[in-house]
């Protein structure tokens, strides 16, 4: 099973878990409903349709809320100190927590205590502790974008906010960045590096760069970066390996942002409508798509 | 007695050895119990016109999300009370002497026709340009930025609440920075 752990955008939501469902462009769980705006409601839809595509369980949620105080965060880190060892999931995808390097610690020793350890995900405010933890390497995939990049190659940065001068945000930059979080172990098994161009990539380097379909709108539209980490938690969920599942989702997703035809003021639950037809798509035309496309 | 001889061990040491040129420590940092508070700090501060700064901490108190104040020590107490005052007042004030980490100040633009896009650090904003309300926000990964998304999406610039009113983290304190530029260029 999948499991996807986030926050939500509301400080009276409780912590809750359990399966969710998608209508229309509202999440539910647990009697809850959640709008899919960003963060990690978009995640859980976008991995929801790529579940219902590939015919598999869709995921289950662990939400509570918080705007940014903490400390649904930090019930939401409690609860799963306590609990992930007795768990038995596939795929763990953390998202949208505030970021604390000590209860970060403490839901790895959890994940430690697992019978079968699963595939771990990292994006958002969780992956900024598992890099500040030193601990980037117990990750199967990180998903940043530059600016989240920029950071993991700068060993000495604790959040994105201060990454030196000299650790330049520029697309061009992407493969020395790439370099430098590995060499530091500040990088997951993969990267997917969200950008103009994205890429796949491992300590041995860039194992797939994609550029295609292109649309300039969607480096503004929120929560684009989180639809791709869900495709991916989705497809890895299925069975793929990790370099195939980052760069399926990386293609369906800008295929569904281009189905979209977006403009910078597009909302990105305009373009999880067409992550089914876009993995349809991908899916069924190159079944060798891992072949095609690895550097 | 024992501490008539350490203060004897001093002199000596300041008569036959002159103490090697350290760095001058005349800025001290305050600590805060979270975010908010020291976003709300700074306004307060800046407001009564201290030169302050705020900056990434010392990595012996860094936690995962963290913004500290750096204060001139000369105006320690003034600091202190105002802060008191007001009911926010820091955990703790620690003189510092190493340089202490600098918030990403480079704001890049990116100009999409009718709408315009600023990016400080790892959140963006974009705007409508002929009707000024903002149309995404994106990037970003602590929990207030879905939260501020939610706010301030739909609203113009000028009824839009300010990032730092509202935001709590790190990246809310960046999408604040990027709102400060958008205004600033329109």
């Amino acid at each position: 099973m999948l499991a996807i752990i986030g926050t939500v955008p509301d400080q009276d939501f409780p912590l809750v878990a359990g399966d969710v469902g998608l209508v229309d462009d509202k999440i539910y769980i647990q009697g809850k409903r959640v709008s899919v705006n960003r963060g990690t409601p978009a995640l859980l839809a976008s991995a929801i349709k790529t579940c219902e595509v590939l015919d598999i369980p869709g995921p289950l949620g662990y939400l509570v809320g918080d705007i940014g105080r903490g400390a649904g965060s930090r019930s939401l880190y409690e609860h799963l100190s306590r609990i992930l060892g007795k768990c038995n999931y596939n795929t763990i995808a953390f998202h949208y927590l505030q970021p604390d390097v000590d209860w970060h610690n403490r839901v790895l020793f959890a994940v430690e205590e697992m019978t079968q350890r699963p595939v771990l995900i990292a994006d958002a405010g969780f992956m900024y502790a598992a890099k500040m933890s030193g601990q980037s390497y117990e990750y199967d995939l990180f998903t940043p974008d530059i600016g989240e990049l920029a950071f993991l190659a700068d060993e000495e940065a604790p959040h994105p906010f201060y990454t030196r001068g000299f650790i330049l945000h520029e697309e061009n930059r992407i493969p020395d960045l790439i370099s430098r979080a590995y060499t530091h172990q500040n990088a997951a098994r993969y990267l997917l590096v969200k950008g103009e161009k994205d890429y796949v990539a491992d300590s041995e380097g860039i194992r797939a760069v994609v550029d295609h379909p292109s649309e300039d709108a969607m480096e503004a539209i929120g929560g684009t970066g989180d639809t791709v980490t869900g495709i991916a938690s989705a497809l890895i969920e299925s069975g793929m390996p990790v370099h195939d599942a980052a760069v399926a989702a990386i293609r369906a997703n800008r295929l569904a942002g281009s189905y979209a035809k977006p403009t910078p003021a597009t909302q990105v639950k305009e373009i999880v409508e067409y992550i089914p037809r876009a993995l349809e798509e991908i899916l069924h035309k190159d079944e060798g798509i891992s072949e095609q496309i690895r550097a | 007695m024992r501490k008539l001889a350490f203060l004897n061990n001093i002199f000596k040491q300041r008569k036959s050895e002159p103490a090697p040129e350290g760095p001058k420590v005349d800025r001290g940092i305050l600590v805060f119990e979270n975010t908010s508070e020291v976003i709300r700090a700074e306004g307060i501060l800046k407001k009564k016109g201290w030169d302050i700064r705020v900056m990434g901490p010392p990595p012996e108190i860094r936690s995962g999300c963290d913004l500290i104040i750096e204060i001139p020590l000369i105006e320690e107490l003034n600091i202190l009370r105002t802060l008191e005052e007001v009911g926010n007042p820091p955990l703790q004030m620690v003189p510092v002497s190493s340089p202490l980490l600098q918030p990403v100040d480079l704001f890049q633009k990116k100009d999409f026709g009718r709408h315009l896009m600023i990016r400080a650090a790892n959140m963006k904003l974009t705007i409508d340009k002929e009707t000024q309300v903002i149309v995404n926000v994106s990037g970003g990964g602590c929990p207030d930025v879905p939260y501020l998304a939610q706010e301030m999406v739909g609203k113009s610039l000028s009824e839009a609440p300010g990032p730092r009113e509202i935001g709590h983290t790190l990246c809310g304190y960046a999408l604040h920075l990027a709102y400060e530029e958008m205004i600033r260029r329109c």
